[in-house]
C-alpha cells in the first residue's frame, strides 16, 4: 500500500512505527515557515477556531444578541421542546446506528473474505458511500412511499404479509338495492331468507371497483339447480355503462366473484362453507338445508395497506435505516483491512486445535479486531451526531418534528426562528460531545510527534 | 479496496482433500464441513445482501426513467415487463431548465477551487509541519488535529455573521472557503504525515545541490507526493460536490449547487419525481464516476478522513 495509505489508515488502524527525528534539512528560517504556513493558519484561524470562540460567547447572549443571558440558552436545551425531542432521537442515534452499521459490517467483512466475489460484494456496498445523502435522501423517500405500489418497501412488506395472511378481495363490496342480502353486523352480509337443497340462491352485490377485481374472475353464470344440493352466483351485479341491469339478475358481462367465501350459518355455527368459482359460482351440501348463508366481513376488509414508514413512530427508525445502507460498507471497508492483519497462523492454531469456525469467530477474530471495531464505532458516532441532511430530506413536512436531530434544531433556531442564541448553545453542545474524542486524537499522536 | 479485498478472497483456501494437521496450514474437518454446508448459505445471504443493497439505487434510476403518468400508475419494478415504455424525457426536461443547468455549474465552480486550494494550501502547511522547524511546531500541528473533529454546525452562525459583514455571504467565493477552511485539518493531517515519510537523504541531497525550501517544496516533495495528493483531492472533492448543508446556509439563488436546486424540490415531493429522480442522478453520476475510477484513493481518503 502506498504511504498515503499506510498514514491513512493508521488513522483509524495502527499507529505507523514513529517517524525519526526530522530536523530541518535547510536550517529553516523562520519567515519562510512562516510564509508556508500562513495561508491554512489564517483559513483555520477565522473559519474554525474563531466560529468556535463567537459561538461559546454569542450562547452566553440573548435572541438580539445585546444583553447577557447567562445560562439560559443551555436552559432552554432541557426544556425547549423541539430540542428535547431532538435530543431523544440524538440518543436513538447514536445507541442504534454506530452498532449496527459495525456489526453489518463486520458479518460482511468476515463472510465476503472466502467468497470469490467478494470483493464486487464490498463494491456494491460501498458505494453509498460516494453519493450525496441528498440523493440517499431522494432514494429512500421512492422506498419509503407510503403506496405499496409506489414504495418497494411496502410493495415488500404488504407482499409478505399477504403471503400469511388472508387477503381480502372485495373491499368495499355491498347490497345494492332490494337485494336479498342485509348487513349481519362487523362487515359481513347474510340472506334475508334461509336456503333449502334443490334450490338456487342469488348472492349479488355492488361497489367493487372494475379495477380493483381479482384478475381470475370471470363472466358470472346463473346458477343451475342441482337435488340435495344448494347451488347460488355472486356476482358483481352492476354493468358498467350499460345502465343497472336486471337487478338480482346476471347479466351478461357482470363478472363472478371469483374466490368469494361463502358460509351457511344456523343458529350461529357455521354448518358448511364454500369458495366461489371464477365464474361466482358455489355449491353447498345437503347439510346447509335451512341455514342462512352469510358473507363473512373477510372478504370485504380493505387490503392491507402496508406500514407508514415516514409517519410519526416509524421515521426515525426508517432514516436510521438509510444511515446504514450509507455506512456500513465504510465499517465492512475498514474491519476487513484490520481482519487482513490478522496473522492467518492464529487461526490456523486454532483450527488445528479443533475449534469450529464460530468459536475462531467469537474467540479470536473479534478480540483482535475489537481495537478496529472500537475506532468503526466512535467514528460512525461522531459522524451520526451530525447528521442532518438524511433527516433533512427524507422525513416529510408533517413528520420532520418527530424526526428532529440535534443539527437540524440548530439550523432551524439558528437559521428559519432566528434564535441565533439558542443555536450556539446548540452548537457548543455538539462540540462538547466530540471534544473527548479530539482530546484522544491529540494524544495519540503527540507520542508519535514528539521526540 | 481492491488490493485488500483482492487479497482477502484468496486466502482461504478451497475445501479439498483432508489436510494432514501437522503438515502446516490446514483446516480441521469441522472447518471443512461447516465450510461445505455453510458455503451455499453463505452465498446466499451474501447475493441477496447484495440486492438490498442495489435495488434502491437501481429504484431510483428506474424512476428517472419512467414518464410521470406511468410512475404515479405503478411501482418501477413493474417496468421489467414493458421495458419499450422507458423514456428519457424527465432528462431532456430537467436538462432544459436553466436552474438546473446552472445550478450543476455552480457545483462545479464550488467544487474544483475547494479542492485546488486544499491541495495547495494543506501541501504547504503539511511540508513546514514535516520539514521545517520552528518554534512550538508539534503544538500546532497537534491543534490542527484537535480541529478535524469540529462539526461544521459550530461555524455556521458565526460564518454567517462574518461573510454578512464582509459582503460575502451568498457568493461562490464564501463558499469555498468555508470549504476549503473545513477541509484544511483533514489535508494538514495527511500531507504532513506523508511528508514525514520522505527519506531525509533526498532532501538533503537537494539542499546540497542548493535548493531553497520553496524549490525543495515544488521539485522534490511535491512530485513524490502523488497519491496523497489523489487521495486528499478525491476525498475533497466528493466531499465538497456531495454538501448540501454549507451551500443551503451560505448560498442564494443564483449560486446555489445542485444539492440545494434539489432540496427545494423535495418539499413538493410526491407530485415532482421526474425532476427529483433523474436530478438526483445527474448529480450522483461524477461522484460515482469518480468512485469506480479512482476507488483505491477513495477508500484511503475515507479511511483516514472519515473523523470529519
Amino acid at each position: 500500500m502506498a504511504p498515503a495509505a499506510a498514514g491513512g489508515v493508521a488513522k483509524t488502524v495502527a499507529p505507523p512505527p514513529a517517524p525519526r527525528t526530522r530536523k530541518s534539512v535547510t536550517g529553516t528560517r523562520r519567515t519562510a515557515a512562516a510564509l508556508f504556513l500562513l495561508p491554512a493558519l489564517v483559513l483555520l484561524g477565522a473559519l474554525v477556531v474563531y466560529p468556535i470562540g463567537y459561538s461559546v460567547v454569542r450562547s452566553l447572549y440573548d435572541r438580539s444578541g445585546d444583553s447577557f443571558a447567562g445560562v439560559d440558552n443551555y436552559r432552554a436545551l432541557f426544556t425547549d421542546d423541539g430540542i428535547r425531542t431532538a435530543l431523544r432521537n440524538n440518543v436513538v442515534w447514536v445507541v442504534f446506528a454506530p452498532t449496527i452499521a459495525t456489526a453489518l459490517g463486520l458479518v460482511f467483512a468476515v463472510l465476503t473474505e472466502r467468497i470469490r466475489w467478494g470483493t464486487a460484494f464490498k463494491l456494491i456496498v460501498f458505494m453509498p458511500m460516494a453519493i450525496s445523502m441528498l440523493a440517499a435522501g431522494i432514494i429512500f423517500r421512492l422506498v419509503y412511499d407510503q403506496d405499496p405500489d409506489k414504495g418497494v418497501a411496502n410493495a415488500v412488506w404488504v407482499g409478505v404479509h399477504d403471503t400469511f395472511a388472508e387477503s381480502s378481495a372485495f373491499p368495499r363490496a355491498h347490497p345494492g338495492r332490494d337485494s336479498p342480502l342485509r348487513p349481519a353486523g362487523g362487515g359481513a352480509f347474510v340472506t334475508r331468507a334461509a336456503v333449502h337443497s334443490g334450490e338456487t340462491v342469488v348472492l349479488p352485490l355492488v361497489g367493487v371497483a372494475p379495477d380493483r377485481m381479482p384478475d381470475s374472475a370471470r363472466n358470472a353464470v346463473p346458477p343451475t339447480p342441482e337435488p340435495g344440493k344448494i347451488t347460488g352466483t355472486t356476482w358483481q351485479d352492476f354493468t358498467r355503462g350499460k345502465g343497472v341491469g336486471t337487478l338480482a339478475g346476471v347479466d351478461p358481462g357482470e363478472l363472478g366473484y371469483a374466490g368469494m367465501r361463502i358460509e351457511a350459518v344456523r343458529d350461529g355455527t357455521v354448518v358448511a362453507s364454500a369458495k366461489a368459482a371464477p365464474d361466482g359460482t358455489f355449491t353447498l351440501p345437503a347439510a346447509a338445508d335451512g341455514a342462512h348463508l352469510r358473507l363473512p366481513a373477510s372478504n370485504f376488509k380493505e387490503p392491507y395497506n402496508g406500514l407508514d414508514w415516514l409517519g410519526p413512530s416509524l421515521v426515525t427508525p426508517a432514516i436510521i435505516g438509510a444511515y446504514i445502507w450509507m455506512w456500513a460498507g465504510f465499517a465492512m471497508v475498514l474491519i476487513a483491512a484490520g481482519l487482513a492483519g490478522i496473522p492467518r497462523d492464529l487461526l490456523e492454531a486454532a483450527r488445528v486445535d479443533g475449534a469450529d469456525e464460530w468459536q475462531v469467530f467469537r474467540r479470536i477474530t473479534v478480540p483482535l479486531l475489537a481495537p478496529v471495531l472500537g475506532v468503526v464505532t466512535v467514528t460512525l458516532m461522531i459522524n451520526v451526531l451530525k447528521v442532518f441532511d438524511l433527516v433533512f430530506i427524507i422525513a416529510p413536512g408533517s413528520s420532520q418534528d418527530d424526526a428532529d436531530v440535534l443539527a437540524l434544531e440548530l439550523y432551524r433556531k439558528g437559521f428559519s426562528e432566528d434564535e441565533p442564541g439558542i443555536a450556539s448553545a446548540i452548537a457548543v453542545f455538539l462540540l462538547l460531545l466530540v471534544i473527548p474524542v479530539m482530546w484522544f486524537n491529540i494524544r495519540r499522536l503527540r507520542r508519535e510527534v514528539r521526540r | 479496496m481492491t488490493a485488500e479485498a483482492g487479497r482477502l478472497g484468496r486466502t482461504a483456501p478451497e475445501p479439498a482433500r483432508r489436510p494432514d494437521p501437522a503438515a502446516g496450514p490446514g483446516r480441521s474437518l469441522g472447518a471443512r464441513l461447516t465450510a461445505a454446508v455453510g458455503g451455499g448459505v453463505v452465498r446466499t445471504v451474501l447475493i441477496v445482501v447484495a440486492l438490498f443493497w442495489l435495488v434502491p439505487t437501481v429504484g431510483l434510476l428506474v424512476s428517472s426513467l419512467r414518464a410521470p403518468a406511468d410512475m404515479s400508475a405503478s411501482g418501477w419494478w413493474t417496468v421489467f415487463g414493458e421495458p419499450s415504455r422507458l423514456t428519457f424525457d424527465s432528462y431532456r426536461n430537467l436538462l432544459d431548465n436553466p436552474d438546473i443547468t446552472d445550478s450543476l455549474v455552480n457545483t462545479v465552480l464550488i467544487t474544483v477551487p475547494a479542492t485546488v486550494l486544499v491541495v495547495v494550501i494543506g501541501s504547504l502547511a503539511g511540508y513546514a509541519f514535516a520539514w521545517m522547524e520552528f518554534p512550538g511546531r508539534d503544538w500546532w500541528f497537534l491543534i490542527v488535529v484537535g480541529l478535524l473533529v469540529v462539526p461544521v454546525q459550530v461555524a455556521l452562525i458565526p460564518i454567517a455573521e462574518l461573510f454578512g459583514t464582509l459582503g460575502l455571504f451568498g457568493t461562490v467565493f464564501g463558499v469555498v472557503l468555508f470549504h476549503v477552511g473545513f477541509g484544511l485539518p483533514f489535508a494538514v493531517f495527511l500531507l504532513r504525515n506523508f511528508f514525514a515519510e520522505i527519506p531525509r537523504e533526498l532532501l538533503e541531497a537537494a539542499r546540497l545541490d542548493g535548493a531553497g525550501e520553496l524549490r525543495l517544496f515544488a521539485r522534490v516533495v511535491m512530485p513524490l507526493a502523488g497519491p496523497a495528493v489523489a487521495s486528499l483531492g478525491i476525498f475533497q472533492f466528493l466531499w465538497v460536490w456531495n454538501d448540501m448543508l454549507v451551500a443551503l446556509v451560505f448560498t442564494k439563488a443564483g449560486t446555489q449547487p445542485i444539492t440545494v436546486a434539489l432540496q427545494t424540490q423535495v418539499r413538493q415531493f410526491g407530485n415532482n419525481v421526474d425532476v427529483l429522480a433523474p436530478g438526483a442522478f445527474i448529480s450522483m453520476v461524477i461522484p460515482l464516476v469518480v468512485f469506480f475510477a479512482f476507488q483505491r484513493q477513495f477508500v484511503t481518503g475515507v479511511m483516514a478522513g472519515a473523523v470529519k
